[in-house]
Formats: C-alpha cells, structure tokens, sequence
C-alpha cells in the first residue's frame, strides 16, 4: 500500500532523513518511532505530498508522490502533529467543509460525517465552535478529519497527544480497529502505545531507519540473554553457588527487592524448570519465578541512546529487514 | 459544491465570525459617507458663491464637483482598508499550522488562491453595494448623469480587486498578519507613487511606460467616464499576475 524507496530529504546542508525504505501492507498498522527531531515529521509530510524528497521516491496505493499528488492526497487521511482545526468554524462545519475539499457531497458527506462524529464521540460538541473546546477534543476534530472519507490510508502524527489516559485508551482501540481494512503509519514516542497498537514498527533516529520488525523480535533480537527473575523465602548462603552451578547460568545478581534474585541464561535456552526443581527441591521456598523480557522501550533507549556500540547491531538489522523485503 | 466553492464559504465564514468585517466596513462606509458629505457641502458653497456673483439659478454639476472627488479620494481609502482584509488570508493558515493540512487536501493550489480571493472580492462589492446609496439619495434632491457614476463604480470594483490580490500576495508571503497588511500597503503606495516618477519623464516613450505601470492614470480615465480597452487589460492582467506569483509563493513553501 504503501513503498517507500530510498528518499532522503535535505535542508540545505542539513540531511532531515537519510536514504529511509519501508512499506506498509495493506491493513499493516506501522509504528514510526523516534526521538525528537528523527525525522518521523519530515517522512510523514514527503507521504502526503506537503513536500517532495530530495532524493528517491514513494508511492501510496500505486500513485506516486512527485508525479499524482492529487491521487495519492486523495487515498490518505492526514493528522499533522498540531491538529489543523480553524477556530472559528463548529465541529460540523469543519468536518462539512473538510468533506467537502475532498469532494463529497449530499449523502455520502452526511453518512461519513455521522461516521466520523461517532467514532470520536464528538456528539455532545458538534455544534460548538472549536475555538471553545479543549485540546483533547480537538486533537479528536482532527482525528475525525482524517477518518471522514474514510481513507484506505492513515497518517497520523502523534495522535494521542493532549489526550486524558481514558482517550488515549479509546483511540488506540480505534486505530487497532482500523487494521485489516487500512493501512496505518503513527509516529509516536510513547513506547507502550506502539506495542498495544502496531503490529510493526520503525525505529528511526537521525534521519536513518536503526530497526524495524515486530515488536517482539526487536526485543528477541537484541537481548543477549535470556533473564530470569526468581524470589526466595529464606536466602542460604550457599544458594548463589548452587544456581551458577546449573548448566546454562551464566551469572547470578541480586535482585531489587530482598530475596529475590535476577539470573542470566545462555540464550536460546529455557532454564526455568531446571531452577525451579533446585529451589523446590533444597526447600528455599520459591514465592517467584518469571522470564524477564525486554521492553521496546529497552530495545528504544538501546537502539537510539548508545550509538557508539550500536552501530553493528543496528545495522545488522537493517540489513535483515532489507533482505526480508527483498525476499 | 465544488472545493472552491467550499473554501469559499469558509472564508466568508471566517470574516463573519471575526470583527474584521465589521470594522473595516463601519470605518469604510464612515469614511465614504464623511467624504461625500464634504463633497456635497463644498458644491453647496460653490453654487452659492455663483449664485451670489450671477444671480438667478445656479446649475452646478454633480458629477464633476461631487463624483469624481469622491471616486479620487477614495482610492486612498482603499488603499489603506484593503490590505486589512487580506492579510489573514494566508497569514492565518501558516500561523495556525492549517496550511499544511490545505496543501495535503486532494484540492489544488489555484483553487485555493481562487477560493480566497474571491471571498474577499465578494466582501468588498458587499461594502461597495452599500455606498450605492450616496448616488441615489442625491438623485432625490438633483440631476446628474449616472454613466459617469456606473463606470467609476466599475473603476473602484477593478482597482479594488487590483488591491485585494496584492494583500493575497502579501499574505502568502509570511505568517504574520501585521507584516503581510504592511507589505501590501508598501507594494501599492510603491506603484501609486511611480506614476509620479512617470511624470518626471515628460511625454516620452518611458514616460508613457513608467505610467502605464501605475494604476492612478487607468483608474483616472474610468472615474471620468472613459471605458478603454487598455485599462481593462491593466486590471486584468496586474490581478492575474499578482494571484500567479501568489501561486509560486505558495508552491514554493513545499520545498522549504
């Protein structure tokens, strides 16, 4: 649905992305995450057609962004990062004027603004000018803009800024609801929201893509152990020797809490029923015993914070991922 | 509707709901009822003193000592009103950040330009029809021709649509309002005053050329009556040049 091809967007001398590639299949949500400043913007505005690349080229739904920027603005639903309301209009006569740009008349701008007012839950607002609503409810208006013709591809740019915890919980469900039928690109920092919402995501930083897979096999990827957490009742002395003496534990830490204990396997392996029966069987009494994953906000930090010593794995996934779209 | 009808009624409904209008007009139709008052009372005074030196009945023309005064006077007027009309035009999107979301809309850039301009046009003939009734509560106390009336009318409407899309320029040119009502005014006092710098070169070839630039000598023939071809063209084509560099201005902002 969507390809994006090599483009790289210059600013003067300045480099904002740097040779990006993805694409996004059809009913694929796709998380873009980075810090501030990586880009997602700058990516974003190229697949709406706001601004050309520099460089290499994009194509949305099979029209290209250069060439039929008309085709391509009409398969996409935008959400810029500030939600583009103008005050001065009620949220029907936004949505009525927005419908309208995009060429829907009489029944079909009726039915979809119905549409669009309900899935936001904007009823109760409809006829207030959103000069007068709060920032949650507009970020909401702009939301319904993007939905209202109901496009078979989304861009949304942070949409869950300014929202209270409870929409934030709403519009992911909405955006998961989305899936199967449109294809979804969301930029965001908020780590959690890409693992509840995407089945996909893109880490970018300075201008480059450092990863892009599953939330899941990112974090597989870049763990390099497996960790277990376990607690203990009573802590003998000896018991640090004992653990380490099972086959496959490379190291035993001390845990945050008393008793507990945090254990580093060789990966691959699942020593949790080896631990478990010496706990049970010397009688130290296991209160806990859980496989310690690592978080995307873990893979994030470690992907975007150290460079230095990331390079190699970084772009050892890159390469992966290019293979992957290759094949 | 069409999506420049739709940008259409939402720029009416912008100057509607803000008091711009409201301003600008009262100041407007303010200073054009000021005006012709002073008008009408100079050529009070003026058919008094003929009346005093001949005696009898003085005819005094209407058309010259009140119309063409006014329709000359109110160019200055224009030139200051208008670009307060335009300059939110752009302006506005860019500061409010809807500018992006216009460009990314599947409607194209002229019909963006169009849709503005003529929402502000449709504004100034709304305040123009209302100036109509200087005309016709004088036709109930005097005689005079309405011809001359209709093609100063037909001046003020293309002078004014000249202004307008010199503030639609200016407006495309920055996010702030002051300075795009200020650059508009600078561009067409600019061009008001070449006509001076016209005179200087006498009855030349340049002369003639640096005239024709200004719209002082264009407006001037139809404020007197005179309908020419070459004026219209004028008109024409300074308002399809200004609303065409608007376009490249607007174009350009995608590759900043």
């Amino acid at each position: 649905m969507i390809d994006v091809h090599n483009i790289t967007k210059r600013y003067g001398h300045h480099t904002a992305i740097d040779r990006v590639t993805f694409s996004v299949a059809k009913g694929e949500v796709l998380a873009f995450l980075g810090p501030n400043g990586a880009g997602k913007t700058t990516t974003m505005r190229i697949l709406t057609c706001f601004m050309p690349a520099t460089e290499g080229h994009a194509r949305v739904a099979g029209f290209d962004c250069t060439d039929q920027p008309l085709e391509v603005k009409r398969q996409i639903g935008y959400l810029p990062e500030t939600p583009p309301v103008y005050q001065e209009l009620t949220v029907t006569e936004y949505l009525t004027f927005v419908g309208r740009l995009r060429g829907m008349t009489g029944q079909n701008l009726t039915a979809g603004l119905d549409q669009a007012i309900g899935k936001l839950e904007l009823g109760s607002v409809r006829h207030r000018l959103i000069g007068n609503l709060s920032r949650g409810y507009r970020q909401r208006v702009g939301l319904a803009q993007a939905l209202l013709h109901d496009p078979p591809v989304l861009i949304l740019d942070e949409p869950t800024v300014g929202l209270d915890p409870k929409q934030i919980i709403e519009i992911r469900e909405l955006i998961k609801s989305l899936a199967g039928s449109h294809s979804v690109i969301l930029s965001t920092h908020i780590l959690p929201e890409a693992t509840a919402v995407c089945q996909r995501v893109v880490i970018i930083n300075k201008g480059r893509i450092v990863a892009e897979d599953t939330p899941e096999q990112l974090s597989a990827r870049l763990r390099q152990s497996e960790k277990v957490s376990i607690t203990l009742k009573t802590i003998p002395p000896d018991c640090d020797m004992k653990l380490r003496a099972i086959p496959g534990i490379l190291n035993v830490l001390p845990g945050q809490a008393g008793g507990s204990f945090l254990l580093e396997c060789e990966l691959g392996r699942d020593l949790r029923d080896e631990i478990a029966r010496l706990v049970v069987s010397s009688n130290w009494g296991l209160l806990e015993l859980r496989t310690i994953s690592m978080t995307l906000e873990d893979v994030f930090l470690q992907l975007t914070r150290h460079e230095d010593h990331l390079t190699e794995p970084a772009e050892a996934m890159v390469g992966t991922s290019a293979e992957r779209t290759d094949a | 509707m069409t999506p420049v009808q739709a940008v259409i009624a939402k720029e009416l409904r912008g100057y509607f709901v803000s008091p711009i209008v409201y301003v600008v007009g009262a100041v407007f139709l303010l200073i054009f009822g000021l005006l012709s008052y002073l008008y009408v009372g100079f050529a009070g005074a003026q058919a008094i003193q003929l009346m005093q030196m001949q005696g009898g009945v003085a005819q005094i023309n209407l058309n010259d000592l009140v119309f063409r005064n006014l329709f000359a006077s109110v160019r200055i007027v224009l030139l200051i009103i208008l670009p307060i009309l335009t300059m939110r035009l752009f302006a506005e999107e860019r500061k409010l950040r809807t500018f992006e979301f216009l460009l990314t809309s599947p409607i194209r850039i002229t019909d963006i330009i169009v849709g503005k301009f003529v929402s502000v046009l449709l504004i100034y003939l709304g305040l123009l029809g209302f100036t109509i009734l200087v005309p016709t509560v004088l036709m109930l106390f005097s005689d005079f021709d309405w011809n001359p009336i209709w093609t100063g009318y037909l001046g003020m409407v293309l002078l004014g649509a000249l202004f307008l899309s010199v503030g639609v320029f200016a407006s495309a040119l920055t996010e702030n309002q002051i300075v795009a009502a200020f650059v508009s005014f600078g561009m067409l006092l600019t061009i008001w005053l070449i006509a001076g710098l016209g005179s200087l070169f006498g009855d030349t070839t340049a002369g003639h050329i640096i005239s024709y630039v200004s719209y002082m000598e264009h407006y001037d023939h139809l404020v007197r009556g005179l309908i020419d071809t070459s004026d219209l063209v004028y008109f024409g084509s300074g308002l399809v040049l200004m609303l065409f560099l608007t376009h490249r201005v607007v174009e350009s902002t995608r590759w900043k």
